[in-house]
């Protein structure tokens, strides 16, 4: 039995450690570590709450629009605001393109690199690398000129002998499985995917400003105004550039991501079998489709148990807790018990080694993140909980591409459980949302055809308007998952402030009860050639596009009731 | 290692950029950077003989904004291959190693290129538990920086939060978080660019201007070059005509929002606020906030989160509102009257940089017990 740490865990965004116990080269338990803690919502206290969604957003950089939403979604709640109509479309929009181009850029360049062997790519025939390609997709840079052309300026990377962010990795490693033309396509894409992600995401520098950190949301509405006859908003130009970028963006993900995912896929059959997880699956559903408290979401929420895609539970988020046995926090009443998100309480109580150290102790506490759990039992969030969850509600796009995925693959439904699921399912919910956010761009020239310009309920902008305590909770699918928001407010400040957070499901150490978080459930049995390059450990983890800044928010002090919540 | 003369013409002839839009792009840094016009051939020369100079991304308390704002890097064409200029030997967010591999890679420059390599830092220090608010390898962020920034020949910090401490140091700070400069005192070389996030192409035209004149740019009081922080907001802003003729937007979505007039009355941080925004814009010139109607929030200056906010209330004071005005007057009063918590500490800081001298930034001690 020996320990394998995997500390920093690269490619991802923020601060993870891994600790295996790894025996007869499979994983036999696992402890999943944030080192990072900044306490956000202990600094968001006693400020104005249209602010809010300003410093949360800066809780992570490359999720930058889902901390924002939630959070104006929340006070909106609170304090009873409508957006208009104009102001749904907008967000729509904004939260699709985060969507899309966060999957895209997690394939290619967070992820690919576990399943991708650039050193192999160098020896590839440009000529059979073209014949790949072109029997996978119709995408037109396919000529082996393209791909002679790739080799040659990664080989004269490699010839300048200086590596740079691709050195000392596990090129080699016998669990690189593709074939040397295989691996120069996906080098190829990885390549044209960097140039492709800065391109689409100007959409969100139209709608934005800029991006990251995109500055035109408002609590009420959007700050972009929409008039067709005024050059200083959103007019008829920017329709057919945001029709541009939004079919651009259509056409990669449908001749290049999914192709290369179902190219990639083949080769990994087996990890399939990989990284199952808790099998618990929680979503909330996202993408009003009207204007009602209660309106209708293009993808749906609910929660799946035990694998069972035969039932779909209704979210209830009075069943949400948070645990902090094995977190570096105390709680009044005790580490044991656990606790609803409205009485949560927060104390950073650092109990591991002085840094710095070799080893956790995972018999303790050993992590910043908090263990939230659904009914007592922990859940995975992500688009593959989402896809699950569309799936058992009938969606029918979502039912197609899944069911095409299979058989392509040649793999039954519990083929989905698992790390090659979860990938799969990133993939099917990008082209899900790609295909459908024309639609939204539709809707807001048809707005404009009829002269509806609002983008902002002005009612309830003036604090005097709001009573003088309010409570709310906004809720929000992020591209990792489930993301929840609770704010209080007293007196036209923050009184009381609350996230939790995908990656705070999904990375979440150990509970009271010793239940394992996903990402420690599913390492288990994750095969492990060599304990000195555990790339098999990466690739499970990285399935769930890890995201620790957001993760680590989770401060909150003070425990107060909340008059009023509503599932947004 | 080799270091081949010419390379990066062959390198941008592989890639189909043309001899003509690598002068363009010279050219665009030149003018990015104010410089006379026959120094775009002395830039491409520089460029070219230069073998790539290893950089190490550090990031500590940080949302890895800065990082996605250096991978939007995007105009013109070849600022991707000016990237590859540099070998970036560390940086997790992209880097295939991981682990002790990844570790191996940042102490391997420590150790063999000491003072010969430029470390970009990310995200605020916290110096509270220990250091246990942050650590990277059981190592404290603090430890960490002392080492990679102590030894390199120059340390770029990137973000308001690496800059001045940002947001983890926003009343009360609960970790302890201090900026490169109060963390790291004395360390060798330090540029600050401030922003949240820091705008990419004031990152390319730094480096692009070092590699050319071989020395770092002037840099104002908080050691930001003045080629993208010389000027308020205020005083470039493609909405200050309206400021000056009095048309203001009164709510949200009214028709002066609509016709684009002055977001002064909305909370509007651009006279207080010294950045290229308005010049440089983002997203390869797609826009910028001001651009698509919701006000500036002084995200490049020091505890914005303290002094600029509440957001949305507007400045007060400014002198010869709603005249063309000297801007330092409209920064040195405007920003007392927003949050009158933080007025005093918002004015000795601006008091610092009425001053003409360069000096180097004083330590600053944690904020605690603050209420916001």
């Amino acid at each position: 039995m020996s320990r394998v740490i995997v500390d920093p865990v690269t490619r991802i965004e923020g601060h993870l450690r891994i600790e295996a116990e790894v025996d007869g080269g499979t994983v036999r338990d696992a402890w999943s570590s944030s080192t990072m803690f900044r306490g956000i919502e202990i600094i968001l206290k006693g400020r104005d709450p249209r602010d809010a969604w300003a410093f949360t957003q800066r809780i992570c950089g490359v999720c930058t629009t889902v901390h924002a939403i939630a959070s104006i979604r929340a006070v909106e709640n609170a304090i009873g605001a409508s957006p208009p109509p104009n102001a749904r479309l907008l967000r729509n929009l904004i939260i699709g393109a985060q969507a899309v181009q966060d999957h895209v850029i997690h394939f290619y360049h967070l992820h690919a690199l576990d399943w991708v062997d650039i050193v192999s790519a160098l020896s590839a025939d440009p000529r059979k690398t073209s014949a790949l390609a072109e029997s996978i997709s119709d995408w037109p840079l396919s000529s082996p000129k393209y791909f002679a052309g790739v080799r040659d300026r990664v080989k004269g990377f490699v010839d300048r002998g200086q590596l740079g962010p691709f050195a000392n990795a596990y090129w080699g490693h016998p669990a690189y499985r593709l074939p040397p033309e295989a691996n120069l396509m996906a080098v190829a894409h990885y390549l044209e995917a960097l140039d492709w992600q800065r391109e689409f995401i100007k959409l969100h520098a139209v709608l934005g400003g800029k991006n990251p950190h995109l500055q035109s949301f408002l609590v009420g509405g959007m700050a972009t105004p929409v008039d067709p006859n005024s050059q200083a908003a959103l007019n008829a130009g920017t329709v057919a550039e945001l029709k541009q970028l939004v079919a651009k963006a259509r056409d990669f993900v449908a001749r290049v991501y999914i192709p290369d995912l179902l190219a990639v896929a083949s080769f990994y059959k087996d990890w399939a079998g990989h990284g199952r997880g808790v099998g618990n699956y929680l979503a909330y559903g996202e993408y009003p489709e009207d204007d009602n408290a209660k309106a209708a979401l293009f993808l749906p929420g609910g929660v799946i148990r035990g694998r069972d895609l035969s039932k779909l539970e209704p979210f209830d988020q009075q069943k949400v807790t948070e645990n902090v046995a094995h977190s570096w926090y105390q709680y009044q009443q005790g580490d044991q018990t656990s606790l609803h998100p409205f009485q949560g309480e927060t104390t950073p109580s650092y109990s591991g080694p002085t840094p710095p150290y070799e080893q956790l102790d995972t018999d303790k506490k050993y992590s910043w993140l908090k263990s939230p759990r659904y009914d007592g039992q922990p859940m995975e969030v992500g688009p593959l909980a989402r896809m699950l969850v569309a799936y058992v509600s009938g969606h029918a796009r979502a039912k197609e591409l899944v069911g095409a995925v299979l058989k392509q693959l040649n793999v039954g439904p519990d083929a989905l459980f698992s790390t090659l699921g979860r990938v799969a399912a990133r993939g099917i919910e990008t082209l899900v949302l790609a295909e459908k956010m024309d639609a939204w761009v539709d809707g807001l020239a048809a707005n404009m055809a009829a002269g509806e310009l609002r983008i902002h309920d002005n009612s309830k902008w003036d604090p005097s308007s709001w009573p003088a305590d309010a409570s709310g909770a906004g809720f929000h699918e992020a591209p990792r998952g489930a993301l929840g928001h609770w704010v209080q407010i007293h007196n036209g400040t923050i009184s009381n402030y609350q996230c939790v957070v995908p990656s705070t499901w999904n990375a979440g150490p150990r509970d009271a009860a010793g239940r394992r978080g996903p990402y420690e459930e599913a390492l288990l049995g994750t095969p492990v050639a060599d304990p000195q390059r555990p790339i098999e450990i990466l690739r499970t983890v990285h399935s769930f596009d890890p995201c620790m800044a957001c993760g680590v928010h989770v401060v909150d002090i003070g425990r107060r009731e909340l008059a009023q919540v509503r599932v947004v | 290692m080799s270091r081949k003369r010419g390379w990066l013409a062959a390198e941008l002839e592989r890639r189909g950029v043309s001899r003509r839009e690598f002068m363009g792009f010279c050219g665009a840094m030149a003018a990015a950077l104010s410089l006379p016009e026959g120094v775009a051939a002395q830039i491409a020369a520089a460029v070219q003989k230069t073998e790539k100079p290893v950089l190490l991304w550090l990031e500590f308390q940080d949302c890895a904004g800065n990082t996605e704002s250096f991978l939007r890097a995007s105009r013109p064409t070849a600022a991707e291959v000016i990237l590859d200029l540099l070998s970036v030997d560390y940086h997790e967010t992209i880097m295939a190693a991981a682990g002790h591999q990844a570790e191996e890679n940042r102490d391997g420059v420590v150790k063999q290129r000491a003072g010969r390599y430029i470390a970009i830092v990310e995200g605020s220090i916290p110096t509270g538990a220990n250091g246990a608010y942050c650590t990277i390898g059981g190592r404290s962020a603090l430890d960490i920086a002392r080492t990679v920034c102590g030894n390199a020949a120059a340390t770029v910090a990137m973000g308001t939060c690496a800059t001045f401490g940002g947001l983890p140091a926003a009343s009360p700070n609960p970790t302890g978080a201090l900026s490169v400069a109060d963390a790291v005192p004395g360390v060798k070389n330090l540029i600050n660019l401030s922003a949240c996030p820091a705008n990419v192409e004031n990152l390319t035209a730094l480096l692009v201007y070092y590699l050319t004149f071989k020395r770092w740019p002037p840099l104002d009081h908080y050691r930001r070059p003045l080629f993208a922080y010389g000027k308020s907001i205020h005083d470039n802003c493609e909405r200050r005509a309206h400021y000056d003729a009095g048309q203001y937007v009164e709510a949200w979505g009214d028709a002066g929002h609509r016709a684009g007039h002055c977001l002064y009355k909305m909370g509007c941080k651009g006279p207080a606020t010294f950045q290229n925004c308005p010049n440089v814009k983002w997203n390869g010139g797609t826009n910028w906030p001001i651009g698509c109607g919701h006000p500036c929030i002084g995200c490049s200056e020091p505890d914005f989160w303290d002094r600029m906010t509440p957001f949305y209330q507007h400045l007060t004071g400014v002198p010869g509102f709603g005249i063309a005005s000297d801007i330092d007057k409209i920064g040195a009063v405007a920003v007392m009257g927003v949050g009158a918590a933080f007025a005093g500490h918002g004015l000795i800081q601006l008091m610092k940089r009425a001053g003409d001298k360069a000096e180097p930034l004083k330590p600053k001690a944690p904020t605690k017990g603050e209420s916001s």
